[in-house]
């Protein structure tokens, strides 16, 4: 009879966490859609207004001066070039947002991984989770950007919708790689802010966003090659005006790319499991 | 006697050279509640984390409703309800939607959820907070929400880490008497505590845990009679003196302890002893006769206080 019962309860237990286990990512998706509710306003306006202002800033207004003197970079005006090196700028910026401070929070300042972590949903599902939110972000952030691209009459060739999917792969590559970093803060005493003054504004000058990589010499070049805005990109730029590169260089753009974001996802995980079960 | 629900034997955790619970056993029966008492850093706290399928143990064996922590964590955690030590809740939600995303995470249908948030938000007595924002809750009000969380699935065990801790006497209270009712449901609580009050009162069993061992198991009034007496008279002379005078206490009660701000003389007749005391000429600022407490019964367990 007590054995039955012992039986039962384990019954019980393993049924109950059927739903958990195959679901879990999304219910912490879900959870994070919540709390990015509560900023809707703030992403919308980003979302629209900071494309509206660079694009205006940089594809109409310092365009007059470039496209004036007569020299075109590969042939297309200076808004063209620029538009879709802003729009992966902008993917990296909101990934930076999404995977620094709210990261931090859960494992830190208000511990809300640790109290996901007391119900049935696993380290591994809250990381995938919050990625999963993330994609989702990312992506209205994308459209907007590529729609208003539209609107700038910045996108000459038909296969431009593919620049989302760049940027998202750029967000991706450098976002799972900064959560994985700030998985391991335990406290922040400036490290987040170092991130984003010593490498996501360096990264936007030396990723050929406002000039191409080739204007610099040789031994700065590799900070472009290392860096994911640079790949993503050289790809949007691929996608929205056919920009001229070999074939196995768009390979490589798409190769590190994925490869990055895979990188920081495994290492977040295993980051997320130490954390949370020791 | 009913199958147990918790089943731990020589249950070891360390951390590299540190060991935080160093082979303990015990078992807790459906819909009992038991205690881990013992002073901050005993090893109550790794050991609920064990139980609560969040920390993988080093060794031992460890048994929650028939099912492995290793490999079966979330099926045991599905059956599980946890109040930490520290609160957890997101801050950046409301309230009510603390309880809402929490729900989520078993798995519950969206409508069952939002049905049993509202029975909670009753139960914690905030049905008028749930719009309200975490932060502006007191710490009581955000305990009862952590306890309410904590309630979401219907669990069949809840784990309560220090539940009270920093609140006022009022909000414990409350707290104490929610926990009660729970206990009467039939719910099986598993509690720690550094400090007994309450608990004393809440717990059918208990063992007293100190530097990752048990000390003693039993019910309170059991542990209470094997290794204490029935009254404790307290008498204070003064911090420089208390030693001094303890010396002359040579024959009055049982046996007595010196703290740093007051004597303790445990005996079988309080009131009978301090005529005696005052009779030999010693004057105390300060006495007290009470009943004897898991307090004391620590204090003789380990030499120390719970509290320091």
């Amino acid at each position: 009879m007590s054995a039955l019962e012992t039986r039962t309860d384990a019954q019980a237990a393993i049924a109950a966490a059927t739903r958990p286990r195959r679901w879990g990512f999304w219910y912490v998706a879900e959870h994070r859609f919540r709390v990015m509710r509560s900023y809707t306003g703030t992403v919308v306006v980003a979302g629209i207004g900071s494309p509206v202002l660079y694009l205006y800033a940089l594809g109409v207004g310092l365009a007059t001066i470039v496209d004036a003197s007569g020299t075109t970079i590969g042939g297309v005006s200076y808004l063209v070039f620029v538009a879709p090196a802003l729009l992966a700028s902008a993917g990296i910026t909101a990934a930076t947002e999404e995977f620094s401070y709210p990261v931090f929070l859960g494992y830190k300042w208000n511990p809300t991984f640790t109290g996901i972590h007391s119900s049935p949903i696993t380290p591994h599902q809250i990381v995938d989770g919050v990625i999963v939110s993330v994609v989702v972000r990312l992506t209205v952030n994308m459209v907007l950007f590529y729609l208003l691209m539209l609107v700038f009459g910045a996108v000459p060739s038909a296969t431009g919708f593919l620049a989302i999917l760049a940027g998202l792969l750029g967000g991706l590559a450098f976002g799972t790689m900064l959560m994985s970093y700030t998985s391991t803060l335990e406290d922040d005493t400036g490290q987040i802010a170092m991130v984003m003054r010593f490498i996501v504004l360096p990264m936007t000058l030396f990723s050929g966003t406002f000039f191409p990589l080739a204007q610099f010499p040789l031994w700065l070049q590799w900070i472009g090659w290392i860096s994911p805005l640079w790949h993503s990109t050289e790809l949007a730029r691929v996608a929205t005006y056919g920009y001229a590169e070999p074939v196995w260089l768009t390979a490589v753009h798409v190769l590190v790319l994925v490869g990055l974001a895979v990188f920081g996802w495994v290492l977040s995980r295993r980051i997320a499991v130490r954390r949370l079960e020791k | 006697m009913p199958e147990p629900v918790i089943v731990a034997r020589d249950l070891v955790k360390t951390y590299g050279e540190l060991s935080a619970v160093d082979g303990i056993s015990f078992e807790v029966a459906a819909g009992e509640s038991f205690g881990l008492l013992g002073p901050n850093g005993a090893g109550k706290s790794t050991t609920m984390r064990m139980v609560g399928a969040v920390s993988t143990r080093t060794s031992g064996e460890l048994s929650i409703l028939g099912l492995d922590p290793d490999g079966s964590g979330p099926e045991i955690r599905s059956q599980l309800g946890v109040v930490p030590q520290a609160d957890n809740l997101d801050t950046e939600l409301r309230v009510r939607e603390n309880l809402l995303v929490y729900g989520r995470y078993f798995g519950l249908p969206r409508r069952q959820v939002a049905a049993r948030a509202d029975e909670l938000l009753a139960f914690a007595q905030l049905e008028d907070k749930g719009k309200a924002k975490v932060d502006a809750l007191s710490g009581g009000m955000k305990r009862r929400l952590t306890i309410a969380r904590a309630l979401i699935n219907d669990p069949r065990i809840l784990l309560l880490d220090e539940p009270t801790t920093g609140l006022d006497p009022q909000a414990r209270h409350v707290l104490w008497d929610r926990l009660f009712r729970l206990k009467e449901q039939g719910t099986t609580l598993l509690l720690t505590r550094h400090y007994m009050d309450e608990a004393e009162q809440l717990c059918d069993r208990l063992v007293v845990v100190d530097k990752g061992v048990i000390m003693a198991e039993g019910t309170p009034a059991e542990l209470i009679r094997r290794y204490s007496t029935r009254e404790v008279l307290e008498v204070r002379f003064g911090s420089d003196r208390n030693a001094a005078v303890a010396e002359q206490l040579h024959g009055i009660g049982e046996r007595v302890e010196v703290l740093p701000d007051r004597i303790l003389v445990y005996t079988d007749s309080g009131e009978a002893d301090l005529v005696r005391i005052t009779e030999a000429g010693l004057r105390p600022v300060t006495s007290l006769v009470r009943r004897s407490s898991l307090e004391d019964v620590f204090l003789r367990l380990t030499g120390r206080s719970l509290i320091e």
